[in-house]
């Protein structure tokens, strides 16, 4: 069985753990109560997944799945810019994410075929679950598809979304969400916008209160 | 001396820690149960991989080992083997009793939004007159419905 990938892994597990906060920051302010539950749980549903990544990391780096997700400093994070963007208005929300479950369900299905069975097992359990919240962006793309607003989200949230792709996945990816006539210039993994460093500082603040605690 | 049966029996007593009428054995979860000597090996998958409850059932699991006088090692399992398809038929039924429709059986496609929508089974007044409310529900594990026939919503276990 070929070794596990770590830092591939971990570009995965850090967009979940991020798109997961920022999901949870619709929670109790979303424009209807079933949204509010819809965010709320699909941001669980990342978490879990970002947890269940760093988990098989950490055991190949000797450290622990807490250590990865709060103990880097904010740019050692892995995470594409997509991810990092804060409060969007509902358009740009829906656009992210439909962008990223389209991208996440093509780097998936990659993963699936791994050579490393624990890897591509998980990769077909959080597949599993990663099929509602495709069923849900597809629902309010659709919804949405036409009203200008979006249209210009989609457009101006395009070329962060191809930054989550590897590069061999990009023309399937922009054939798929139908603008593979544009090419934009890409928003890359490995530079983050302030926003980052805001959200470390609220996510990490609790465990950064008491180092070394067992909570 | 404790033997795999009593280890089962045991673990059969915990509850779900969020659908407490059903427990870990109905929910199929324990994947399996090795005895060596004192040594106690459970196998286990979350139902799903963001589940607040994992640590709670690891415990409770291990708890129960314990209280046998063996030594447990609790293990998760998180590929793609375990699904909805599990559950026991027993506990199937526990769910329907108390207001919870089942999950649908897990089918080779992948299911549309459109075959989620209609036609699931009232667990109050058996009508299938229901629709979707919401894809999501109080736990990654719910979507919620609502009858049309009883005027009840009701929660339904997704199939993973």
């Amino acid at each position: 069985m070929s070794r596990v990938n770590v830092q591939a892994l971990l570009r995965i597990a850090d967009d979940e753990l991020i798109l997961g906060w920022r999901d949870s920051e619709w929670t109790g302010i979303a424009p209807s109560l079933e949204e509010d539950v819809a965010f709320s749980s699909i941001a669980q549903n990342e978490i879990g997944h970002a947890r269940a990544l760093y988990e098989l990391c950490a055991r190949e780096l000797g450290t622990t799945a807490d250590e990865l997700a709060f103990d880097r400093s904010p740019d050692e994070y892995e995470c594409a810019p997509l991810v990092e963007l804060r409060r969007l208005d509902w358009a740009h929300t829906i656009a992210r994410h439909w962008l990223y479950e389209e991208a996440d369900e093509l780097r998936l299905a990659a993963l699936k075929e791994s050579d490393n069975a624990e890897v591509a097992g998980l990769a077909a359990k959080m597949d599993r679950e990663e099929l509602y919240h495709r069923l849900h962006a597809r629902m309010w793309a659709e919804r949405l598809r036409g009203d200008e607003r979006f249209e210009s989200a989609v457009t101006e949230l395009y070329p962060y979304a191809l930054g989550v792709l590897d590069g061999d996945l990009r023309a399937a990816y922009s054939s798929r969400v139908g603008l593979s006539g544009s090419e934009p210039q890409t928003h890359e993994r490995g530079s983050h916008s302030p926003e980052l460093a805001s959200l470390w500082e609220e996510m990490t603040s609790v465990r950064r209160s008491v180092p070394g605690a067992t909570w | 001396m404790v033997t795999e049966a009593q280890v089962w029996d045991a673990l059969a007593e915990i509850p779900d820690p969020e659908i407490p009428v059903i427990s870990l054995v109905d929910l199929g979860v324990v994947r399996s149960v090795d005895v060596d000597g004192d040594d106690v090996r459970i196998e286990f998958t979350p139902t799903f991989l963001g589940c607040p409850a994992l640590e709670v059932m690891r415990d409770a699991m291990a708890d129960k080992v314990r209280a046998l006088g063996a030594e447990p090692d609790v293990r998760v399992i998180t590929d793609d083997s375990w699904s909805t398809d599990k559950i026991t038929a027993a506990g199937r039924e526990k769910l329907r009793a108390s207001g919870f429709a089942p999950p649908a059986p897990r089918e080779a496609a992948a299911p549309t939004l459109l075959q989620l929508q209609k036609g699931f089974r009232c667990p109050y007044c058996g009508s299938t007159d229901t629709t979707l409310e919401n894809l999501f529900g109080p736990t990654p594990c719910r979507s919620v419905r609502y009858c049309n026939a009883c005027r009840q919503p009701f929660e339904q276990f997704k199939t993973i």
